[in-house]
């Protein structure tokens, strides 16, 4: 009986066993119609595609056509310098086009358009050279600039940028609608000469005339687009060292040689490859280790793995200071002085960007104005140095005593420090948080908020501190040097002073350039005294580049990387 | 049955409608708007800006112009990219997206299927085990980890023969799809090996098989007509949204492999309070589905024959 049943169970099982073999055979079988079907569609589906507006793999540089691949973070999103106000759009059009004047490889202005200029108290004088062509053999001309700057103030364009244009007369005027855009104090005197009039003596006016706002537009190319200039690279024109010949949106770009472009200094490339859009530092670094883009920037925990592979790693400012801003509104305790003095006293920023950043290419900041900027003849900050700031918790204390008896109150409510959502961001609102309570008893919260919402709070005040970043326009300090005027709207924590506002005043019109400078200076001391802000970092950069391109260039002002004056080595003496 | 198509239609046209609409008032009423920049702007340069974008209208008055714009399939030009019109958008990067979609959905499916049948023929067994294991790690490990340690690899392969085997990243040939695509189906084919193994499982114990078993029917007909065929309709039923899940969440494959599909817009658009583009590819996206739920609804007529269009 036993056995009996023994015998059947061993008979189902052997059963299930002939089952399964057989049944698998058929899987297998299956698997195998599967994987054929597959590769047979994938075959149809390469057929189809057929390479159209392939990314390519010719790897970084490709000696033999003398051209180069690189990666862009996003897509290009306005190629109408005139309205054009992002990172990446001003990176294409420095490549593409090029303004009155220039910068050289050393960040010195340069002739461009212009061969020479003449800046005076009420205006300036530019002389047009005659070599400089639009891709389509026509001549640059002085009427190409006049459109331009009328259409870049004209309140029908809603130009983002056409405040930088303020300083050309009317320009305030037409763009709030009182003026018509032909009252602007611009003129072609001739094919070969442009006029201009100032609203008010404009001295660092050359700086201006280099920024990607005031290049040249003609105009009958430009009515030909239908309002669609920039979209597609036929409806563009060129006037700089290389073209757009192909854009997939969103994919890749060909940047090729503008054979027409009258400087030899720059251009040196056939073409540049814009192969890769992605934001993800990761994926571009596994690009540049694959071989096949020129450059890339690494963050420090790239940094082993790239002294591993004895890579030669630069570093470079990308020109934004970073700073805490002190709401000084009424109903903040942060408008009390002596309060934002002991928070002053209690914090150094070495101690931010060596012990809590760890970011090798950050520099600590000593002043609103980055180290990179130019004075009267030497480096700003060397020819007026800052306060030597040193942490001092004593005094510290006592300026909060200070403030404690002056605000009237016994304890301080909660700060909320208002931040972006970013690693960096985070941490070194963590870090301050965790420092004011040990240095000032003080309770610190923390609100992060992504872009769009953190600006939106900064607008209404929502904060006691808040931390925020600056980039410059122009190579000039000017460019930072008004942000805390009474009427300046990137002054979110509304700080008011007169003395601030008489100074900015005096730096935005003094001919005389050592006055003006010592304006800055003045305006630096108040920063200090006053406490406005908080100077945090300068934000730099590690980054890499392929030994073999020679020149390549990252910029603190302009376009952050610079192709212009790159070459491969050992192709330019053949030139 | 047509009748039945008309009725869902309208169900789906209705849907559509409402999500434009949860999403239209969702997306204004965020804090900040697409205008808003780092750099605060004069308020005539602003007014200027409004005006432009219709933005200086009532609320409600820029939702009727906007229901009338998406009635006559018009979405409007993009914030951030003032010259391109939403439509041109969603025309050029949604084929992006589809050949992405659709090659991971054909990976997922057949991985799907074939594994999940294989672990259920040998439940409890070496491959089973080793396969459920792997369908966990598939499962729980987020994209983004995936995406970054497959292309890792693909820089060490292509380092270790010397030459590019297959592209890094970027787009425009077949060789630039297949890891992509594997990567954004991988999570897919999971879910359906462990769908289709339960299934299988249900099937396998069932009073049909039982009984087609001791009528003595070849086991080769036995597992392909009443367990395979039978084990696979619930698969085909979330197949549907699953095309258009992938099709739309290719964000972070796309952003990792430099691919030019529509899931990186939508996903800026919403970071940047992009509203024609987030309206755009949300209404886009939301008919998609829907078209895509339906007519998995119809293919099951021609499945599973007990199932009528009523």
């Amino acid at each position: 009986m036993i056995d009996k049943q023994a015998d059947k169970q061993t008979a189902i099982v052997s059963g299930d066993e002939v089952f399964t073999h057989s049944a698998g055979r058929r899987l297998a079988l299956y698997a195998a119609y599967a994987i054929a079907g597959l590769v047979a569609f994938i075959y149809v589906l390469n057929l189809a595609i057929g390479g159209t507006g392939s990314t390519g793999s010719t790897g970084a540089i490709d000696v033999e056509n003398n051209s180069i691949t690189i990666a862009l973070r996003q897509e290009p999103p306005e190629l109408d310098a005139g309205r054009a106000t992002d990172a990446i759009s001003h990176i294409v059009l420095a490549h593409v086009m090029e303004g009155l004047i220039a910068y050289d490889i050393d960040d010195n202005l340069t002739p461009g358009v212009a061969e020479r200029w003449e800046i005076r108290e009420d205006g300036a004088t530019f002389w047009l050279r005659e070599d400089s062509l639009w891709n389509d053999g026509v001549p640059v001309t002085a009427a190409d600039f006049v459109f331009a700057w009328r259409r870049v103030v004209d309140p029908a364009s809603a130009s983002q940028y056409s405040f930088i244009m303020f300083p050309v007369k009317n320009a305030e005027a037409i763009t709030n609608g009182e003026l018509p855009p032909e009252t602007l104090g611009v003129r072609a005197i001739s094919d070969r000469i442009l006029e201009v009039d100032f609203e008010q003596p404009t001295p660092y006016f050359e700086k201006l005339a280099a920024f990607l706002t005031y290049y040249p537009m003609r105009q009958d190319f430009f009515e030909s687009t239908n309002g669609r200039y920039g979209a597609d690279p036929d409806m563009m024109l060129y006037n700089g060292p290389y073209t757009v010949t192909e854009w997939v949106h969103g994919s890749t770009m060909r940047w090729v040689k503008n054979p027409l472009y009258w400087n030899d200094e720059k251009g040196f490339l056939d073409e540049i490859h814009t192969a890769y859009i992605t934001e993800d530092v990761n994926a571009k670094l596994n690009l540049f280790k694959d071989g096949q883009i020129v450059d890339t920037h690494l963050m420090s925990p790239m940094l082993p793995e790239a002294m591993e592979k004895r890579w030669q790693i630069d570093r470079s400012m990308d020109g934004t200071v970073f700073f805490l801003e002190f709401n000084h509104r009424q109903e903040r305790v942060t408008r009390n002085r002596n309060f934002r003095r002991a928070m002053q006293l209690a914090q150094d920023p070495a101690e931010l960007v060596y012990k809590a950043l760890k970011e090798p290419s950050y520099l600590p900041a000593v002043s609103l104005f980055p180290a990179w900027l130019k004075g009267v003849s030497a480096s700003f900050l060397e020819e007026y140095p800052p306060v030597k700031h040193q942490m001092n918790l004593v005094r510290a204390r006592e300026h909060l005593e200070l403030a404690r008896q002056e605000l009237g109150i016994e304890e301080f409510p909660p700060l909320m420090l208002l931040t972006d959502s970013s690693p960096i961001g985070m941490l070194s609102a963590e870090y301050y948080q965790q420092l004011f309570l040990k240095n000032l008893g003080l309770e610190v919260r923390i609100d992060p908020q992504i872009f769009k919402q953190r600006l939106e709070k900064m607008r209404q005040g929502e904060f006691d501190l808040v931390m925020g970043g600056w980039g410059p326009d122009y190579n000039d300090v000017l460019t930072f040097g008004d942000l805390f005027s009474s009427w300046n709207l990137q002054n979110r924590g509304r700080y008011k002073s007169d003395e601030m506002d008489s100074w900015v005043r005096i730096a935005q019109s003094e001919l005389d350039p050592r006055k003006r400078m010592d304006a800055f200076g003045e305006i630096q001391r108040l920063l200090y005294e006053d406490v406005v802000i908080l100077p945090q970092y300068e934000r730099g950069f590690s980054f890499v580049v392929d030994p073999r391109l020679k020149d390549f260039k990252r910029r603190s002002v302009g376009p952050e990387v610079d192709y212009n004056y790159a070459y491969i080595d050992g192709t330019k003496n053949s030139k | 049955m047509w009748s039945y198509l008309l009725k869902r239609l309208l169900q789906g046209i209705l849907t559509v409608w409402f999500i434009a609409t949860a999403t239209f008032f969702a997306m204004h009423n965020v804090p900040g708007d697409p205008l808003s920049d780092e750099r605060v702007m004069t308020a005539a340069i602003r007014a200027n800006l409004e005006a432009k974008y219709g933005l200086d209208q009532p609320l409600m008055t820029q939702y009727l112009i906007y229901l009338r714009n998406i009635s006559r399939g018009d979405f409007g030009i993009s914030f951030t990219q003032e010259n391109r019109e939403v439509n041109d958008i969603i025309r050029e990067h949604f084929p992006v997206s589809a050949t992405l979609g659709i090659l991971a959905v054909l990976f997922a499916t057949v991985g799907g299927v074939l594994w999940g049948a294989l672990t259920a023929l040998y439940r409890n067994r070496l491959p089973d085990v080793l396969i459920m294991f792997l369908v966990i790690l598939g499962i729980s490990v987020p994209s983004f980890v995936v995406a970054a340690l497959s292309q890792l690899s693909l820089v060490n392969l292509n380092d270790f023969f010397g030459r590019t085997i297959l592209p890094v990243a970027g787009w425009g040939t077949v060789s630039h799809m297949l890891v992509p695509a594997m990567v954004l189906g991988l999570g897919t084919m999971a879910y359906l090996t462990r769908l289709m193994r339960s299934s299988m499982l249900e099937i396998v114990s069932s009073d049909y098989v039982r009984t087609a078993k001791s009528k003595g029917l070849p086991p080769e007909r036995i597992f392909t007509r009443h367990q395979l065929r039978n084990a696979i309709l619930p698969v085909v039923t979330v197949l549907g949204p699953s095309i258009a899940a992938i099709t739309t969440g290719g964000f972070v494959v796309e952003l990792v492999f430099a691919i030019p599909g529509l899931g990186r817009y939508f996903v800026e658009a919403v970071q940047q309070l992009d509203y024609t583009v987030i309206m755009g590819t949300t209404v886009f996206y939301g008919a998609f589905l829907v078209f895509m739920v339906i007519l998995v609804d119809v293919l099951y007529v021609f499945i599973d024959p007990r199932v009528e269009l009523n």
